[in-house]
């Protein structure tokens, strides 16, 4: 029985026990944080305790990497998506986590059409490796929005399912003036861990898909998302998903950051709930990542930028911050310790924030001024790892052994 | 005929001249791909256009079209247009 003066343990006091704890018991597994930027890559190695951290890179210096991944499955494969001013866009892989690098022998390309009126990749965007129930399959898309697919280890990509080429699906992706100021974007592509038939994709602009046949088909999966104010959220083409993310601890609710708000989505409901709406008034609920926590789909984290009038995309007033919901999206708790408190306009772009799997979670936030900024216990404090990289475009942390 | 590599494509021809063959435009940057496997999706896309940034010469002349004819006592340079940031 309780004794009826024992104290409640507070979050905080329970955050610095779980590390206490983890750092005794000497975690097996280490973090590889994998960060890709507008001139390159670099790979951060860190200790048991995530405390300190050895950098390697840059790789590909001067190449525009979108996003660099490594294969959960066997923890050894890197793919990185790269092109640069001059040169097309193509894929690099690596099967000794970044020692050599050898070329996709076919990078994702559109299907060549007859009459002059084809598409060409500008680059490769996002990158989707499958589960362990599908060896070697990854999913990429691209700028302009395209699907592809891989079955064997990011080697050689073939166009995907009938979006591509599809009059509806053309006329959703828009033309290069409807996407984001680097091109339109296929992003968010998410394979239910429980059966590989059952995809998701997003597209900046262009909405949110579904698919429960491997492929075959895709519907748009919009209600309840909103769109900018006059136009018509019937309208597809007007859907800006920013990120979506799927719960690895129940694969039933999904978490999407959008261009108009952030949204909470229970399956088998096809509506989307805005939770962004309980978002402290002068913060509100634009920003371009979303997290999820590996193992509560409780909880979630953002990191707000300032969507007022022209939409500055900046941390509010300028005081970087991540929010934390633990209740799927009833309340949000701001987090900002340790980040600098004032005069800091960061842009922290959708692929830039992420999560490992360690106990407690760690997070990592990349600006587009080139930080690179961790916290060890779910948010509660920061500390920055890197100043002075190249503009971040993505962030992703991997566990290795 | 001799091919000027313009310094993006060094990783994967190694040097700034290099031995290729072809009657056309199209044929020599084939023969290029199959030599430098890889070289010519860089610089041509999959609808069979070059990419924005790349520019092709011959004997010094401009050349806008795959199929423009070319003999073996031709020089093909292969140059990045200026552009950077």
């Amino acid at each position: 029985m309780k004794s009826a003066t024992s104290k409640p343990v507070t979050r905080k006091q329970g955050l610095a026990a779980r590390v206490k704890r983890a750092s005794r018991l000497k975690p097996a597994r280490k973090v590889l944080v994998l960060v890709a930027t507008r001139k390159g890559a670099w790979l951060f190695h860190g200790d048991v305790a995530r405390k300190t951290w050895r950098v390697d890179g840059p790789h590909f210096l001067g190449h525009i990497i979108n996003h660099l991944v490594l294969d959960p499955r066997d923890g050894r494969t890197l793919l990185a998506a790269a092109k640069t001013g001059h040169l097309g866009p193509t894929i690099f892989r690596s099967t000794d986590r970044g020692r050599t690098w050898k070329e996709a022998a076919r990078p994702p390309a559109f299907a060549k059409a007859t009459d002059g009126s084809g598409r060409a990749v500008d680059h490769t965007f996002w990158l989707t490796p499958c589960h362990a129930n599908e060896p070697s399959v990854w999913y990429a898309g691209t700028s302009p929005q395209g699907l592809f697919r891989s079955g064997d280890g990011g080697d050689t990509w073939q166009p995907f399912s009938h979006i591509n080429d599809d009059p509806n699906y053309r006329a959703w992706m828009g033309s290069v003036q409807d996407g984001t100021p680097d091109g339109p974007k296929l992003h968010s592509i998410i394979v239910d861990p429980r059966d590989p038939a059952h995809l998701y994709f997003a597209m900046s602009g262009g909405g949110i898909h579904e698919s429960v046949d491997g492929g075959k088909t895709f519907k748009p999966i919009v209600k309840g998302m909103e769109v900018v104010g006059g136009f018509d959220a019937a309208n597809i083409a007007f859907h800006d998903p920013h990120c979506v993310r799927l719960c690895p601890s129940n694969p039933d609710r999904l978490y999407q950051q959008n261009h108009c708000g952030i949204y909470r989505l229970d399956r088998p409901s096809n509506e989307w709930v805005r939770i962004g709406r309980k978002m402290p008034k002068r913060v509100g609920d634009i920003g371009f990542p979303m997290v999820v926590h590996p193992r509560d789909a409780d909880t979630a984290w953002v990191f707000p930028m300032d969507g007022q009038t022209v939409w500055p995309r900046t941390s509010p007033g300028g005081k970087p911050a991540a929010y934390v919901t633990r209740n799927g999206g009833k309340s949000w708790q701001r987090q900002d310790a340790g980040l600098p408190e004032s005069q800091a306009w960061w842009t922290v772009k959708r692929q830039a924030m992420t999560a490992d799997a360690q106990d407690p979670v760690g997070l990592y936030v990349g600006t587009t001024s080139g930080e690179l900024w961790m916290s060890r216990d779910e948010g509660e404090r920061w500390t920055c790892i890197a100043r002075n990289l190249p503009e971040i475009y993505a962030v992703e942390a991997a566990e290795i052994a | 005929m001799k091919v000027l590599i313009p310094g993006p494509l060094l990783s994967y021809t190694k040097e700034r001249h290099v031995e290729a063959s072809g009657t056309t435009l199209a044929e020599l940057l084939a023969d290029l791909d199959h030599q430098y496997p890889g070289l010519r999706f860089r610089v041509i896309d999959e609808q069979n256009r070059m990419r924005p940034h790349m520019r092709f010469f011959v004997n010094g002349e401009q050349v806008f079209d795959l199929t423009c004819p070319l003999r073996p006592t031709d020089a093909v340079y292969l140059v990045q247009a200026l552009s950077g940031g």
